[in-house]
């Protein structure tokens, strides 16, 4: 890999919309940054807050929540329910010092793929220009202990 | 750590994963992963070498998970599911990474794309841990079809699931069915009368006992699933009542306005304020135009009324729009196409020289009921030209406006010469092409016999039409700028007629219509098939199906396999009675439920009930369409979306981030 840092960007794409728009910027072969780790959910709404609070802790610079358009949802409103909690939670990031582009919500049809390509290029670059969030460092001062709730084992 | 024994395969899928992502690095460095017991890379994993290579593995090496690192799963999750199933594993314990669509379609950098692959490969490791046998749930398929477009696709669609005793509602937004073949003469290369072949068809669904026509109607909402739709259909006010008017026209003579008619006669011909686009119009009765209509407009006239001799009268002013409910089991959308818009390619002069005609409008005046009576004539309605240019390829095969070819477009224009030919004998006819596409039975014969008929081949694509003559003979003709690139130089032929070839593109509003089903469409708005080879009839969305141009171009006998091949796609499904949907559900752990009821309004289904004596919220699995909105809701985390739970989330984004994740040991300590 080349010299210049390459941000790692968790995607939580919706099984209808989001995911099917990046199937279709493969399809198409639009080429788009590689830095998108795409992870499938049913819906935008079943974006726990929790999902991106990990994504992050575990070492992701960016995490990139699609769905689809409002009024399009497959499930009726759960993008709606998406876009409620991306607002709480930002507000408790940016009280945290994670700056705004690290985390960004956008909707992008099954017809979009282009659309999330750039939009994945964009964010990349964006998060490139910020540099590696670093969480434990930057955003725990070094105690990286704080952060240590281990993943609840099944029950 | 897990008692898990995982086999992983990482597919080359040819060479489309394996030319970016090195595959032999992924599977052996997948092999070193915690509870891998198996790790293989294989040329073709979707073939059915690569399925047993995993249906063996299970049985021999007792593999308990499966991870199948190759295409989308809307590709082929069911093709690994199943071969997991022949193992004697449960279809749900395997997991797809997505390294081809997601990731060596979209880059050329190989390092990265083997770094995401492993990315990718280990987030599903991690993953299918956690997953847990499901069975399918089987959801009863209402035996009704809604066909959505009244052109020849959705005709045949309709007509064979009516024929096979299955009720249809068609719906058609224009007064008539028909579609753009009512509108044609001759269809090639049989030559067949266009209205002869397709009115009966027209009048079979007229009458047809099992299906109800709405035209003057248009889809407004769709709810539902597979199986279980409901969809609103807003039926315009015809100010014609239905069941008085017998169809005999009076209205339509008494009425006293003529306005142009855009639509059906392409604005080469008029029509009446209360019309019928066509005489063989189905269903029978007119439509009053409130737009145009005087009473509507100016409160004075009702001649319609006034000269209805049905009794009650059937002239109804203050009709109201319905909106009409149906539950059915499956959607077929043959919506259409239109033709690509010549005053666009302002070169070309459409608009502007009198004398340019579009395809559709050299159709009309064909047509022996159309606005001349099927005689050629220039603008004036009387000369018949003498010569006449026929341009290829407009708007298509064109980096500037549509770059794929529209297919149907020789075929059309091939056909129109011939026509110039018959009605006019000794006229020259010159076909301008880029190049001469006739794939297709008869075809080829059909533009062997034109240039036995004498027709001017020139291959070029027009620069320009002008009417700015250079010579004596080009006075008052209109004259085509074109390189000849078969004998290699510029050559301007003057013509008394030229006759653009429009493509055909996809509907202004296909994008609307392909957000309110729920599926795709492509960058140039035809929808999106589910497999373009294998499976062109069917979306990724299940029980929605496509046919017809609303596809991609394509000619009437193409269209009418597709309208079958969905209908009998849909017959097969009303016949095996159920379907069997994805066991994707929440669940609500009764025992930890606090009774808060945060998560009975997130459920857009009303799919969650509360038990008042229990205090606890409990899921109805029958109405749940397993979004997880309530699973993401749930403060106490006790609701379980099944396929997408916690666990199972948590550890795919622990996985996804293996190489940029903090030490182990800090994370668990």
């Amino acid at each position: 890999m080349s010299e210049q840092f390459e941000p790692v960007i968790v995607g939580f794409l919706c099984n209808w919309c989001s995911y099917r728009a990046a199937d279709l910027a493969g399809t198409a072969r639009i080429h788009y940054a590689p830095n998108m780790r795409p992870i499938r959910v049913m819906c935008s709404g079943r974006v726990d807050p929790q999902f991106v609070l990990k994504a992050l802790r575990d070492g992701a610079d960016g995490v990139l929540i699609a769905g689809c358009h409002p009024g399009e949802c497959h499930y009726v409103s759960g993008n709606i329910k998406a876009l409620r909690r991306f607002i709480l939670l930002k507000a408790m990031l940016r009280q945290l010092g994670v700056e705004e582009d690290r985390v960004q919500l956008l909707w992008a049809s099954a017809s979009e793929g282009i659309f999330l390509a750039e939009r994945v290029d964009k964010m990349t670059e964006q998060i490139r220009a910020l540099g590696p969030l670093n969480w434990n460092e930057s955003v725990l001062g070094g105690n990286g202990h704080h952060v240590a709730v281990p993943v609840p084992e099944e029950v | 750590m897990s008692e898990e024994k995982i086999g992983v395969y990482i597919c080359h899928c040819g060479t489309n994963i394996a030319k970016v992502v090195d595959v032999e690095d992924v599977a052996e460095w997948a092999g070193n992963q915690p509870n891998v017991e198996v790790s293989r890379e294989y040329k073709f994993m979707c073939s059915s070498l690569g399925q047993d290579l995993i249906e063996e593995d299970i049985k021999e090496k007792g593999l308990t998970r499966i991870v199948v690192s190759s295409c989308s799963p809307h590709m082929h999750e069911k093709t690994f599911r199943t071969a997991c199933e022949r193992g004697g594993l449960n279809p749900f314990l395997v997991e797809m990474a997505n390294i081809r669509e997601h990731n060596s379609w979209t880059t050329d950098d190989k390092v990265a794309a083997t770094q995401k692959a492993k990315a990718l490969t280990n987030a599903a490791i991690e993953r299918v841990v956690h997953h847990q046998p499901l069975e399918q749930l089987p959801v009863e398929i209402n035996p009704n079809t809604l066909v959505v477009g009244g052109g020849i696709a959705g005709i045949t669609a309709a007509l064979e699931l009516a024929n096979g005793g299955r009720h249809v509602y068609l719906v058609e937004r224009e007064p008539s069915i028909g579609g753009h073949m009512a509108q044609l003469d001759k269809t090639f290369p049989t030559l067949d009368c266009s209205a002869c072949i397709l009115t009966p068809k027209m009048v079979d669904v007229g009458q047809h006992p099992n299906i109800t026509l709405l035209t003057w109607s248009e889809v407004e909402k769709v709810d539902g699933f597979i199986g279980n739709f409901t969809v609103n259909i807003r039926k315009k006010a015809r100010y014609v009542n239905e069941e008085h008017c017998t169809g005999c026209g009076i209205c339509i003579e008494k009425c006293p306005f003529n306005v142009v008619d855009d639509i059906f006669e392409a604005g080469m011909g008029d029509r009446k304020v209360i019309y019928r686009p066509f005489p063989q119009a189905v269903p029978k009765y007119p439509v009053i135009d409130k737009e145009n209509c005087v009473y509507f407009q100016k409160g004075k006239c009702k001649a319609c009324e006034k000269f209805c001799p049905t009794e009650p009268n059937s002239i109804e002013f203050d009709q109201e729009d319905e909106i009409l409910t149906v539950d059915v089991g499956n959607i077929i959308l043959a919506t259409g196409f239109q033709l690509f818009d010549s005053t666009n390619i302002p070169q070309y002069g459409y608009g502007r020289l009198q004398n340019v005609f579009t395809g559709i409008e050299f159709e009309r005046m064909v047509n022996a009921s159309g606005p001349t009576d099927g005689k050629i004539v220039l603008r004036d309605k009387k000369t018949a030209p003498k010569s006449v240019a026929i341009i290829h390829c407009v708007g298509s095969r064109d980096e500037n406006y549509h770059k794929y070819c529209s297919k149907i477009c020789c075929m059309y224009s091939l056909k129109f010469a011939h026509l110039v030919h018959e009605r006019i004998p000794d006229a020259e006819v010159y076909n301008c092409y880029i190049d001469m596409r006739t794939p297709g039975k008869g075809y080829e014969e059909f533009y062997n016999r034109l240039l036995e008929e004498g027709t001017h081949f020139i291959r070029g694509k027009v620069a320009e039409v002008t009417n700015a003559a250079r010579k004596p003979e080009e006075e008052g003709k209109l004259i085509v700028q074109v390189e000849d690139t078969l004998i290699g130089r510029q050559r301007r032929v003057p013509v008394d007629m030229v006759i653009l070839s429009p493509a055909m593109e996809a509907q202004p509003d296909s994008k609307e219509i392909s957000q309110l089903f729920k599926m795709g469409c492509d960058f140039d708005g035809f929808f999106t098939e589910r497999h373009p080879k294998l499976d062109p009839v069917a979306t990724m969305t299940d029980g929605i199906l496509i046919a017809g141009a609303c596809q991609g171009p394509k000619d009437v006998p193409d269209s009418v396999a597709q309208g079958a091949a969905a209908a009998a796609r849909v017959a097969g499904l009303i016949n095996l009675g159920t379907v069997m949907m994805e066991p994707v559900r929440a669940s609500i752990h009764q025992e930890e439920c606090s009774g808060c009821r945060i998560c009975n309004n997130m459920c857009p289904y009303n799919a969650i009930v509360f038990h008042a004596d229990r205090k606890v919220s409990e899921v109805i699995t029958a109405l749940c369409q397993g979004c997880g909105t309530c699973v993401a809701a749930c403060p106490s985390g006790i609701i379980s979306g099944a396929h997408f739970t916690n666990d199972q989330l948590f550890s795919q984004i622990e996985g996804i981030l293996w190489d940029v994740r903090p030490e182990k040991e800090l994370v668990s300590a």
